[in-house]
């Protein structure tokens, strides 16, 4: 068994570490790749895949993932604000979708049951699909992007009341058991079921309210990484069977949990730790969709099969872009809500597969939509390779062009905030930047948050933690972390993974100043200098100099040490360490003191000084004195 | 009621200065005078303009007591009129808050008298040079008066410029005990 196991793991493995790569260099994106790599070791290429159909329901528990991420980045607030989106574009694409598809299906001389029920299931899309491809080039935050996400939070929403629509919708009588497949629940009584329903609602908003904060604050402390993954999994997995338990939709409730979770503190630490799961999850369920298509049924009927999937795709992609272009959405985001949302989803596997069980759909009929909807989920990704041209296209003809509605968020993100890094969040933050803190100390954080700022749990030189935070909007990132090491491999991260972004550093001192340089930052501060100046200075003024020349002596101090700093850093680089140990010896305090009492002369010399002013004067009215 | 004086000095090396230094210090020996000494106040040049206005208001005469420096103030005094002369305090259809005050120039200059004369090397006479300071208090409704000025501070002798100071104590003097008009 486990031997099997890993076989078929490596095969799934070795599957996606072949084609995906080559998939997304050659432009068409991960999701056409594992698609392709399915296709490839499914039982019509090499037949390697096994159960692709066994494998597909565990991998559905990605989108779960998915899901649990997506309401992780959403404050309720935010998701209140998207209800007009949810129920309007959602509700309307739905059933404008189910009744097109039912309408066509009539056409077709179907009996209006069996059209009806083809329209519902077909009028889901794929969250995987679409989410996946948003998320990779990044349009998630667009106007499109947000549109499309209301759409897909409806379906999932719709789900339930279909599952229960699905039934009465029977042509024969039921196949499988009972009408539900939903254990205990379906033995109460509806009102029992109703109160089960909002328990379990009532379970994951109350208890992710006020439950998992002391809990992973416990679990924080033990500081074992392993621990804490393993409960935000726990977490997810626990929410995703509380919700099948009461007929609800797995991907719904944990997405709703997210939603709660969305202003933890340990939410960005939670997306660290989910986001890798998910991420293989989803890809093992693209690889699953792929190695599932029946390409014996397709060859029987290429030309049927065909049709029906780009009758799908282009109903599905009409209903969108009518509902865009009557509601007077800029064009490049019906065209984008348009594409993304015209395949058949996951859930239409699960209802093809109840509804059958239900006699609601024959055998015959259901499999071909099977093959059609897997088809179709095929299109998206090709279909998406023209969306960047056609939206240039469209955006010069529409003049002027929308800006795309991003969140000001986390255009700062701060690692580290000890005593150095909470005086730069609070200057910024009273400047009204948004500032996303990262650190890794409880007892801090619990204080922070106590003043109202956003401070988040989590080692801050891991790169999926820093990708939460935001460091790929981000403008500006400040590294204020105290451990050397630490910072520099947090520059080194940033720079290499999101250059977009500037990089000041908390640098320890000279030599960690150099290190810091190198390692990528475009600006540094030494942490005791600055302070250590200042005292400078007030010591010059209670030792009798007027404030503003202590003032200058020190800004002049500050000047010459910089100057002497990027000199000394300059030749570092070019030859080697023996010029550089050569000319620091030559920098040693004696000789450093010996310049600054040569400056202390300029000090005076400047400007100001009349000395020589009134000499030359004086010298003019004496000679005027002895011609007169 | 006595006027009550406030000397905004202005002198970015004071430790170098012989003609301002012996004229602050005669004026801070003049009682109801408050010396105020920008530079000391504003190392960093981060003027408190709420400070600032708060100290005017509490004040009849205002006095701006610098060298001249390129014909005009150092630079903090000009940072200061920038900053503290707000529009709506200071100017404007509401700025009245300085209405009725009075503005003194007393400032020190190391060219002689004869230099600013028509035929001397500065041609004009630093009433002229102090144009824009006019215009400043009329514009603030502030009463300018005839400035205080020191000439050719690089060939004063110390008994001149002790005597150049006993006229500035005379004239701070005369201006608190003046009768409001
Ligand atoms: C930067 C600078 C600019 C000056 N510009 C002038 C000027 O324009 N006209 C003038 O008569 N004297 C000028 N002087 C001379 C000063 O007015 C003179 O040194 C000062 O009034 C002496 O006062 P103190 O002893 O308080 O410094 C200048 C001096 C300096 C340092």
């Amino acid at each position: 068994m486990s031997e099997g196991f890993l076989a078929q793991a490596f095969v799934y493995l070795l599957a996606a570490v072949a084609t995906v790569p080559i998939a997304k260099r050659l432009g068409l994106g991960s999701v056409l790749g594992y698609l392709l790599a399915g296709v490839a070791i499914g039982p019509f290429g090499l037949n390697l895949a096994g159960n692709a159909g066994e494998v597909m329901h565990f991998a559905e528990f990605g989108v779960v993932m998915m899901l649990f991420l997506v309401g992780l980045e959403l404050r309720p607030a935010r998701l209140w604000a998207m209800r007009g989106p949810v129920l309007g574009a959602g509700g309307l694409q739905v059933g404008l979708t189910a009744a097109a598809v039912g309408g066509i299906g009539l056409a077709f001389g179907y009996d209006w049951r069996m059209a009806l029920a083809a329209g519902l299931i077909l009028a889901m899309s794929s969250t995987a699909i679409a989410l996946q491809i948003l998320a990779e080039r990044g349009l998630q935050k667009t106007g499109g992007g947000e549109t499309t996400f209301a759409v897909l939070l409806f379906q999932d929403v719709a789900v339930i009341p279909i599952l229960t629509v699905l039934p009465l919708l029977a042509l024969a009588p039921a196949t499988g058991g009972g009408a539900h497949d939903e254990g205990w629940i379906a033995t109460l009584p509806p009102w029992g079921q109703a109160i089960a329903v909002l328990g379990a609602v009532a379970a994951v908003v109350v208890g992710g309210r006020l439950l998992t904060r002391p809990a992973f604050r416990i679990i924080a402390e033990t500081k074992l990484r392993e621990i804490f993954t393993a409960s935000a999994l726990l977490l997810v997995v626990g929410i995703a069977l509380l919700m099948e338990a009461v007929g609800l939709s797995p991907a719904l409730g944990a997405f709703l949990g997210g939603v709660v979770l969305a202003e933890s503190e340990f939410r960005h630490e939670l997306e660290g730790d989910i986001e890798p799961f998910k991420g293989l999850l989803l890809g093992l369920f693209f690889l699953s969709v792929g190695a599932g298509i029946d390409f014996a049924q397709v060859a029987a009927a290429p030309f049927t099969v065909a049709g029906l999937v780009l009758l799908l795709v282009l109903v599905k992609a009409a209903v969108l872009a009518g509902l865009g272009l009557a509601t007077r959405r800029p064009r490049t985001e019906v065209l984008l809500t348009a594409l993304l949302l015209s395949q058949g989803g996951e859930f239409a596997f699960v209802l093809l597969a109840f509804a059958t069980q239900n006699g609601v759909l024959p055998v015959a009929e259901a499999s071909l939509l099977v093959s059609v909807v897997a088809l179709s989920m095929l299109v998206t990704p090709l279909l998406m390779m023209t969306y960047g041209r056609l939206a240039d296209r469209l955006a010069d003809a529409d003049l002027p062009p929308e800006p795309d509605a991003i969140e000001p968020q986390g255009s700062v993100v701060i690692a580290g905030f000890g005593r150095f890094g909470q005086i730069i969040g609070r200057l910024l933050m009273a400047q009204g930047h948004t500032v996303t803190v990262l650190d890794h100390d409880m007892e801090t954080i619990e204080t922070l948050r106590s003043f109202g700022f956003r401070v988040f749990y989590g080692d801050a030189s891991r790169l999926d933690l820093l990708q939460a935070a935001g460091a790929a909007e981000a403008a500006l990132v400040v590294v204020a972390t105290d451990a050397p090491e630490t910072t520099l491999s947090i520059i080194g991260t940033v720079r290499r993974h999101f250059p977009q972004a500037e990089i000041l550093a908390r640098a320890a001192d000279r030599n960690h100043a150099y290190a810091v340089i190198e390692a990528g930052a475009h600006g540094m501060v030494r942490e005791t200098f600055g302070s250590a100046l200042e005292l400078g200075v007030e010591a010059l003024r209670r030792l009798g100099l007027p404030a503003y020349e202590a003032e200058r002596a020190g800004r002049l101090f500050r000047r010459h040490d910089l100057r002497t700093l990027h000199r000394l850093g300059a030749l570092r680089g070019d030859d080697g360490r023996y010029r550089l140990a050569v000319r620091e010896a030559s920098e040693r305090l004696s000789a450093v003191l010996e310049r600054d009492k040569a400056r202390g002369r300029i000090i005076h010399s400047e400007g100001w000084d009349t000395t020589s002013l009134v000499e030359e004067v004086r010298r003019n009215a004496a000679l005027k004195q002895a011609e007169g | 009621m006595p006027q009550r004086i406030l000397v905004l000095l202005a002198h970015p090396v004071r430790r170098r200065s012989r003609a301002n230094a012996a004229l602050a210090e005669a004026a801070r020996r003049v009682e109801g005078v408050r010396l105020h000494d920008l530079y000391d106040a504003y190392p960093d040049f981060l003027i408190d303009v709420e400070a600032e206005q708060a100290l005017l208001l509490e004040h009849d005469v205002i006095v701006f007591q610098h060298p001249i420096y390129w014909y005009s103030s150092p630079a903090i005094l000009k940072e200061w009129q920038d900053l503290v002369l707000e529009h709506g305090f200071a100017y404007g259809r509401e700025g009245t808050a300085l209405a009725g005050k009075s503005l003194l120039s007393a400032v020190t200059a190391g060219g002689g008298e004869a230099s600013y004369s028509p035929g001397g090397l500065n041609r004009r006479s630093i009433e002229e040079f102090l144009r824009p300071f006019e215009a400043t208090a009329r514009l603030c409704h502030m009463r300018w008066l005839p400035p205080f000025i020191l000439h050719g501070t690089h060939l004063l002798e110390p008994a001149a410029l002790e005597r150049h100071a006993a006229d500035y104590a005379a004239l701070l003097q005369d201006l608190r005990d003046m009768v409001e008009a």
